[in-house]
């Protein structure tokens, strides 16, 4: 960083004496200074070994076989036969498996259409949401912005568990729909795939919301005015100006949903149904019920090359951001 | 809000009134005497009876306990690994692995729970074995392995907050400093670390809420014995409401509320100081 014009590469402490002018000793510290590497590896070393080695240790359990024990040690992927053969031994059955039992097969789609519809929910309530956060007073946007904030600083858990008094069958909203007289019968709400849609919306509309209002936020308003005085209506301007403009944001939030909504695992066991499992709980039962760590594993690479498009896309933005903001 | 005041009115009071309700209502029913929750008792209520019944809830009050140290173990941790991450990346320029280090930091803020879980305790069941066969030495799951399984994930939160801290403001007065003879540690913790110090204190807030309400990730790595709160809590509301979870939930919302407005006071305060030194600088 700090990119200073006329900087050379600055060689041991001696060549100093051969500039001219004073020495760049900032320059020479930030290069050359032992500790920068131990800055460096401290984070790097922690990530590598509780974030990178388990996934290769995922990978390599999710080609072995299944033992009824249900524990390692697995046989070895790698082994070297006397010949000097290097013999590799990939059981691909676990992963076979999942594309073949229906009962897997019905459950991805399922996590995936969840995940899709709730995102398309949580948008269209995000953005509108957002947009107004954006257009209003900047006394107003900070008040509206920690009341959307503020729920995430309450326990997730909890959260969910509300719903569940508002959605059961004598729960707050067919109590009160009763009240009124609307409905005769108590409508079932609770373990549906609607229920699952409100818990996840309702759990992410901040991660929703927040880049899509910093987005919003930055918006040139003199483009819209620009609009107007060529004649464009105010739905005009929005679809041809301020939709355009708002794609990464858009982009941005959608991701931040749907990429954990695959893998949510507490809103459909508090909420959803319980004929129809989303992929996360059927690994955690293959795990802890059937003991079959393989398959487990093999859900979770699945799980993982299913998602490893929208996760790089994620980042992609989340770098440009960042690139953003230092300019 | 002129133009389309309506429709901000309308949306902003839809949405909030969405994300208030539950939590609202899960206060207000806190203090319904009847069991069934949603059913208000009128004879008998408001009452604290819940309350009382949560006090005395030892495995509750346990669980919460062993929370609280993991967070803040986690925060902590966190906190420290986050904070060179997020300095290592937007301070030292171009190296060699960077982009790794980028992509590590970033990929457990969207990774699934179960993923995350699942790949920790089968690092630590391998750990188990290879301590067991090259030193004889068995370790069980517990708070030590809930910890880094925390630490690991919320640290990518620091390392974010950090990291947008740090690139929000140039390097010319770190590098001053240097010019001035300073050590780069003497940098750090006397210039870089006060300017993001206000990231630092947030980052560490982060940490501390989502260890502490961590669910998915805990079981997986959690020995027997180790239960955790959210535990505790996953395990009564799996069978439906618990007016003594209710209560508990009131008391969490209401410590929350009670950090948010006490921090937004002391904002106030400092951003009032600053304005009258300001001042005062200008006029003297």
């Amino acid at each position: 960083m700090g990119s200073r014009p006329n900087s050379g590469r600055v060689g041991p402490l001696w060549t100093i004496f051969f500039r001219f002018g004073p020495p760049r000793w900032s320059e020479y510290v930030v290069k050359n200074w032992s500790g920068q590497r131990l800055v460096i590896a401290v984070p790097y070393l922690w990530l590598l070994i509780f974030f990178l080695v388990p996934f290769l240790i995922v990978l390599k359990i999710s080609f072995a076989e299944f033992s009824p024990l249900g524990r390692p040690p697995y046989e070895p992927v790698f082994r070297w036969l006397e010949e000097g053969a290097l013999q590799i031994k990939l059981l691909v059955g676990s992963y076979s498996y999942l594309f073949n039992e229906p009962l897997y097969v019905s459950s991805w789609i399922y996590s995936i259409k969840v995940a899709a519809v709730s995102t398309v929910l949580c948008l269209m309530l995000g953005y509108p949401m957002s947009y107004a956060i954006a257009r209003s007073t900047p006394t107003y946007r900070n008040v509206f912005l920690m009341l959307v904030i503020l729920p995430f600083w309450t326990s997730f858990l909890l959260r969910v568990y509300a719903w569940i008094g508002l959605l059961k069958t004598d729960g707050v909203i067919n109590n009160v729909l009763q009240f009124f007289g609307i409905i005769d019968e108590p409508l079932a709400m609770m373990n549906t795939s609607f229920a699952v849609y409100i818990g996840i919306v309702y759990s992410y509309l901040p991660f929703m919301i927040l880049p899509l209002y910093s987005n919003l936020e930055k918006h040139d308003l003199t483009l819209l005015e620009a609009a107007q005085d060529l004649g464009a209506g105010p739905i005009r301007s929005f679809m041809r100006i301020t939709l355009p403009l708002s794609v990464p944001g858009i982009v941005a939030g959608s991701l931040l949903v749907f990429i954990p909504a695959v893998g949510e695992y507490v809103i459909p066991s508090l909420l959803g149904r319980t004929d129809q499992l989303m992929i996360a709980k059927l690994l955690s039962d293959e795990f802890f019920l059937n003991r079959d760590w393989p398959k487990a594993s093999a859900v979770a690479i699945v799980m993982l090359l299913l998602l490893v498009v929208p996760i790089m896309i994620f980042q992609h933005f989340q770098n440009k951001e960042l690139a953003a903001n230092k300019k | 809000m002129k133009s389309h005041g309506w429709f901000s009115k309308t949306i902003l009071g839809l949405g909030f009134f969405f994300l208030y309700v539950p939590i609202l209502s899960m206060v207000f029913y806190s203090f319904n005497n009847s069991r069934l929750v949603t059913v208000w008792d009128k004879a008998n209520s408001p009452t604290l009876k819940w309350y009382g019944k949560l006090i005395g809830d030892s495995q509750v009050l346990s669980a919460a306990w062993l929370s609280i140290q993991v967070a803040s173990m986690t925060a902590t941790g966190a906190v420290i690994l986050g904070t060179l991450a997020g300095l290592v990346l937007s301070r030292f320029g171009p190296f060699k692995g960077r982009a790794l280090l980028q992509g590590l930091t970033t990929a457990p803020l969207v990774m699934p729970e179960v993923i995350t879980g699942l790949s920790m305790l089968l690092l630590f069941v391998s750990l188990e074995q290879l301590f067991k066969t090259m030193f004889g030495w068995q370790f069980d799951r517990g708070v030590v392995t809930i910890t880094i399984a925390h630490i690991t994930f919320t640290m990518a939160y620091v390392t974010v907050v950090v990291q947008s801290r740090l690139s929000s403001f140039d390097d010319s007065l770190e590098e001053a400093a240097l010019d001035l003879g300073a050590r780069p540690p003497q940098v750090f913790f006397r210039i870089t670390v006060p300017l993001i110090l206000p990231a630092i204190l947030s980052g560490w807030l982060l940490a501390f809420t989502l260890s502490w309400d961590d669910l998915v990730v805990t079981q997986f790595v959690s020995g027997p014995g180790s239960n955790t709160l959210p535990m505790v809590i996953f395990s009564r509301v799996r069978l439906g409401v618990s007016p003594v979870v209710n209560a508990l939930a009131t008391i969490m919302v209401l410590i929350v509320a009670l950090g948010v407005i006490f921090s937004a006071i002391f904002m106030r305060r400092q951003e009032q100081r600053r304005k009258r030194e300001e001042q005062m600088a200008a006029a003297g």
